[in-house]
């Protein structure tokens, strides 16, 4: 089968690997019809994060067709299209129980502080991802969810991580009627972000970001006030001032670890890798809530240290809350949200890419090339 | 710098306003579901739950030492091998809360790199280095910024070129 093949910092190809085959009785294989590339795909195609093995298979976001099932395997049947979260899940972990979907305990051996991801280096278990024409799904029977078949398959691959993150970016904000929010980061989780904060009642919501194409689209898509912070001088400042001096209310931190905005992060942070990733956004978050305010985290961060102001989060009485989405409990309402014409996804996809054209869309995406805003990969033996 | 904007007041505009809205959702969700799920009080007792099947483990996993075993399920992508693969195994004798974790792992990655060009070339195939950077999508999009970079790249070499070419000039007596 064709599948993309990391092969170090910024060199991915397509190239034939061998089938995926069940090696567990709870596992499917799947046939890939869409798959996305996501922001924290660029973590691992920069070669941020730790245990990316040249070989590798990225991709975490990705619909298709049930090709085969393991023996204890009844959820599914061959022949269903299904979108799989991103996140694996056993859903009988004491984490599952409690709906952290995000945090299973039985997926991921190589490190305890995050579950399975699919394509996410072997630090999120080693599991090879979607951007194939097939995949192995371990825990058939809790994670993949059968589309609608209403539903645009556009739709379908953007609520495996890019809706769900971003509402929960804005659920984990414990907006309150009439709150201020800003969003710093417009890429495709931002805008959903700031899209989902009308949802939970916003009064006010602010993007932040600093290419302008991203800013258009979401100043329309969700719609909201979008500034650039590269026409500021101190985008901290810049919040004080429009917020009556005394911050946002919930500020969500939708960039992670390729922030861009400050020389000493990027250096430290992008370049020379001594921290976690660029923690820019992150900084600016927590420098620019209210007291008592809250911080929601969904940037991608690397598992080691980040230069961020943690004097400031005491003093201002700040409440973190961070995650990754946890797919498959916020998936009922948002299939809901979908049917319902409230929310869009599919208007995010702005580049759709043969999969044999991987390392172009990887360029175009990295390098924000010709407005990509989101990019979608489809192999031809797609059905 | 652009003008702020009013802030709006009537929200009927906007499709969806407040239908999520949840007095309820506080910080402790979802955590508070540790001790009390859907009303009832559940107890905690470590690693008590039901677990999956074991996924034979017919590779090499490194696991973490921050847990007594080998998850339910693993990917099998890339076992460790070579230099990179002693590098990994050395790297998981320590926490993830440890540098000797992380930055071993990032060297592991690098030298991996290298073993990967040695192996394209083992089996007769030289990287093509300007396919998996995606280059032709430059060419399309970005063509004043790669000649640019192409240029920058000319003018280093040779450059770099001429300073390692000069002669000496001979030592006075």
């Amino acid at each position: 089968m064709l599948a993309m093949n990391y092969r170090g910092p910024r060199r991915v190809r397509i190239d034939h690997k061998p089938m995926p085959t069940i090696k567990h009785p709870e596992d499917a294989i799947v046939r890939v019809t869409r798959s996305c590339i996501c922001g924290s795909d660029l973590h691992l195609y920069n070669g941020n994060v730790p245990d990316t093995r040249v070989g590798m298979t990225f991709g975490h976001e990705f619909i298709g067709v049930v090709e085969e099932i393991g023996p204890e395997v009844h959820k599914v049947k061959v022949g269903d299209q299904v979108l799989v979260p991103f996140n694996i899940a056993c859903g009988k972990c004491t984490f599952c129980q409690q709906g952290l979907y995000g945090n299973c305990h039985e997926s991921n051996p190589q490190a305890t502080a995050v579950g399975g991801i699919f394509g996410y280096s072997h630090t999120a278990g080693g599991y090879d991802g979607g951007q194939a024409e097939f995949v192995r799904v371990p825990y058939a029977n809790f994670g993949p969810t059968v589309i609608p078949p209403e539903m645009d398959p556009d739709d379908a691959v953007l609520l495996t991580d890019v809706v769900p993150t971003g509402y929960q970016a804005a659920e984990m904000g414990g907006i309150q009627p009439g709150d201020t929010v800003v969003v710093f980061g417009a890429g495709p989780v931002g805008i959903m972000a700031a899209r989902c904060a009308w949802l939970f009642g916003a009064g006010r919501v602010i993007v932040i970001d600093h290419v302008d194409y991203r800013l258009e689209f979401v100043r329309n898509y969700a719609p909201c006030e979008a500034y650039n912070f590269k026409e500021m001088d101190d985008p901290v400042l810049f919040i004080k001032k429009i917020t009556d001096w005394l911050g946002a209310d919930v500020c969500i931190d939708a960039v992670g670890a390729e922030a861009e905005g400050s020389a000493l992060q990027t250096i430290t942070g992008r370049k020379l890798l001594i921290q976690a990733g660029s923690a820019t956004a992150l900084h600016w978050a927590i420098n620019s809530v209210k007291k008592g305010g809250i911080v929601s985290i969904v940037g991608v961060y690397g598992p080691t240290d980040n230069l961020v102001p943690i004097g400031n989060v005491v003093n201002k009485g700040i409440t973190i809350r961070a995650n990754q989405a946890s797919v498959k409990r916020l998936l009922p309402r948002l299939i809901e949200h979908i049917q319902n014409g409230i929310l869009n996804p599919k208007a995010m996809i702005t580049h759709r890419v043969p999969l044999e054209e991987v390392a172009e869309a990887y360029n175009i995406f990295a390098n924000k090339l010709d407005n990509c805003i989101k990019p979608v990969l489809i192999p031809s033996a797609k059905g | 710098m652009e003008t702020i904007e009013t802030k709006p007041k009537d929200y009927s505009h906007i499709l969806g306003w407040g239908i999520d809205a949840d007095p309820k959702n506080d910080p402790t969700y979802p955590i508070k579901n540790r001790t009390d799920r859907d009303g009832v009080p559940v107890e905690q007792k470590g690693y008590t739950w039901e677990r999956p099947s074991q996924q034979p483990v017919d590779i090499e996993v490194l696991h973490s030492n921050e847990r007594p075993n080998v998850s339910a399920v693993f990917g099998t992508s890339v076992p460790p091998s070579g230099l990179s693969g002693h590098i990994r195994r050395f790297a998981f004798r320590f926490s993830e809360s440890e540098y000797g974790h992380w930055l071993p792992l990032l060297i592991a990655d690098r030298v991996n790199v290298v073993e990967g060009i040695i192996d394209d070339l083992k089996q007769s195939r030289v990287p093509n280095i300007f396919a998996e950077k995606g280059m032709k999508a430059d060419w399309k999009y970005n063509r004043q910024g790669l000649l640019r970079q192409a240029l920058i790249g000319v003018v280093v070499t040779a450059t770099v070129f001429a300073f390692l070419s000069r002669k000496k000039r001979p030592h006075k007596a």
